[in-house]
């Protein structure tokens, strides 16, 4: 039998240990409540942001890769797609379901790096959390402070899973993301079916891509 | 987003009815798909002149004022109207039912207009009297009124039947639309219109990218930050479907969090096949399991 247990030994440990590592991992953020968890997000990225010349002149592709590496994992795109699709989520396949989840999410992606390029430097506050122990569905709210107007009030809406607690829509001074995608979506839907949605905001992707191309290159 | 640039020259009062007619007539003509647009046919054709209007002249003035202004100069002519804006939005809260809110806002009005030098200073807000954002539109909101169609507005964007009659009475109470030395008056209107526009620079140019169909994107933000203003920043949550899911079932096991292993994402909506190895070779599948 040319079964080698010596070199298979180390993988099988590996493979023991590393779920174990990824709950202790895990556990540690899903043990953070949710209003902590947005603030200590929101610092840290922040003052990356205010400590990295390329950031805070809007480099796209480091805006892009903070947002991925820091934001992104606190974010069930799943349940937003699912909730801006509405009823055209259950008329989609498993495979367009998970097509529809990564262009919604590529979108986003760039959306949130424009956001934090814009709006970088401004001051934040936030309200305290009202919300039970129990609760596994809350809602944080910031608040962004401009001189000479109102505040910008931004909603985390948020679910507690397992893996910690995750954000499922961001209202930004009352618009939710995910309301206002519905109505887009359901117009595209409505005239050319779920591959006409996935269709265009691929389409929007690649033109936002080419475009920070050309951008990019400009500089 | 609110009513993009409130340049309120007197002469679009006029041009606003003369909309609003418009509006009524050629709206029967189209086939509008979303029951809160009926005249979506007027309202595209409006805010394609708006969007003309706001690419030839409003945005390049604009950034050309963010640009050649220094920054504290920009912060003292928003304070200036803002200020302004106070006494007015303390009157709405009156009228809104809320005498806090009130105090709060001519509070503001006196300490900025005094120890703040005319209101170019906001001390009242680092004194932690907090700035509020009403209307007439917001007031008759308050008291009940619906919105009304959507319309979207010559110069100032998009509105509704509601706020567009709150506009009149805006417009009517506003010093500095009703200023009686012309000059001064038109310069000070365009003057807060390019600030306010230019605070806005950012804001649309992520729109730009956000949005699918731009008109769209616009029209829905509106009606939600105007409910969103009439409750004051915190609005019964709308029902985004009828569970937490539109369907758990249909949406994969992500819906219920069950493998241990959190938002398994695209995993469980694709065979377990081609999820397997991933969920190993990433750090718990994650949304990054997703190749970007």
């Amino acid at each position: 039998m040319r079964f080698h247990i010596d070199r298979l030994l180390p993988r099988a440990a590996i493979a023991a240990l590393t779920p174990l590592a990824l709950c202790a991992g895990l556990a540690g953020a899903a043990d953070t409540p949710p209003d902590v968890l947005v603030k200590n997000v929101t610092a840290e990225v922040l003052g990356i942001v205010a400590q990295d010349k390329d950031l805070r002149a809007g480099n796209r592709e480091k805006t892009i890769a903070l947002v991925e590496e820091k934001i992104l994992p606190h974010f069930d795109f799943a349940r937003m797609t699912a909730l801006a699709m509405a009823t055209y989520w259950d008329k989609s396949s498993p495979e367009q379901k998970a097509r529809l989840i990564q262009e919604f999410r590529t979108l986003l992606v760039r959306t949130y790096a424009s956001s934090i390029t814009a709006y970088h430097d401004r001051r934040f506050n936030y309200r305290p959390l009202r919300a039970n122990p129990e609760d596994v569905d809350v809602t944080v709210s910031a608040r962004v402070l401009q001189p000479g107007a109102q505040a910008v009030q931004i909603d985390y809406d948020m679910e507690k899973t397992a893996a910690g607690w995750k954000v499922w829509d961001v209202r930004v001074g009352g618009i939710s993301l995910v309301l206002n995608y519905r109505t887009e979506f359901a117009n595209v839907a409505r005239e050319s079916g779920v591959e006409g949605v996935i269709r265009t905001v691929a389409a929007k992707n690649r033109s936002l891509e080419s475009a920070g191309a050309a951008a990019e290159k400009k500089k | 987003m609110s009513a993009s640039y409130r340049a309120n020259l007197p002469a679009l009062a006029r041009t606003l009815a003369l909309g609003l007619m418009l509006a009524a007539g050629s709206g029967c003509a189209t086939t509008a798909t979303d029951p809160r647009d009926p005249f979506e046919g007027f309202n595209r054709a409006m805010y394609g002149f708006n969007e003309g209007f706001d690419d030839a002249i409003a945005r390049p003035v604009a950034t050309a004022y963010r640009d050649y202004l220094p920054e504290p100069l920009r912060d003292r002519v928003r304070n200036f109207f803002s200020n302004i804006g106070d006494l007015f939005i303390g009157f709405n809260n009156l009228l809104q039912g809320k005498p806090e809110d009130t105090m709060t806002d001519w509070a503001r009005f006196v300490f900025n207009s005094t120890f703040g030098l005319f209101g170019i200073h906001d001390i009242a807000t680092e004194m932690g009297l907090e700035k509020h954002d009403e209307d007439f539109g917001q007031t008759f909101g308050r008291w009940g009124a619906d919105t009304g169609p959507y319309v979207v507005l010559p110069f100032l964007g998009p509105s509704t039947v509601r706020d567009a009659a709150g506009l009149v009475f805006d417009i009517g109470v506003d010093p500095v639309s009703t200023y009686p030395a012309v000059r001064e008056r038109n310069s000070a209107i365009l003057l807060r219109a390019t600030g306010q526009r230019s605070d806005l620079l950012d804001a649309s140019s992520i729109l730009e990218q956000a949005a699918l169909d731009k008109y769209v994107f616009l029209r829905d933000a509106y009606l939600q930050r105007r409910r969103s203003l009439i409750y004051d920043g915190s609005p019964p949550r709308e029902k985004l479907g009828a569970g937490r899911m539109p369907s758990p079932e249909a949406a994969g096991p992500q819906g219920g969090h069950g493998d241990g292993f959190g938002s398994g994402t695209e995993c469980g909506l694709e065979p377990r096949a081609g999820c397997e190895p991933r969920l190993a070779a990433t750090t718990g599948g994650h949304d990054d399991a997703i190749p970007y």
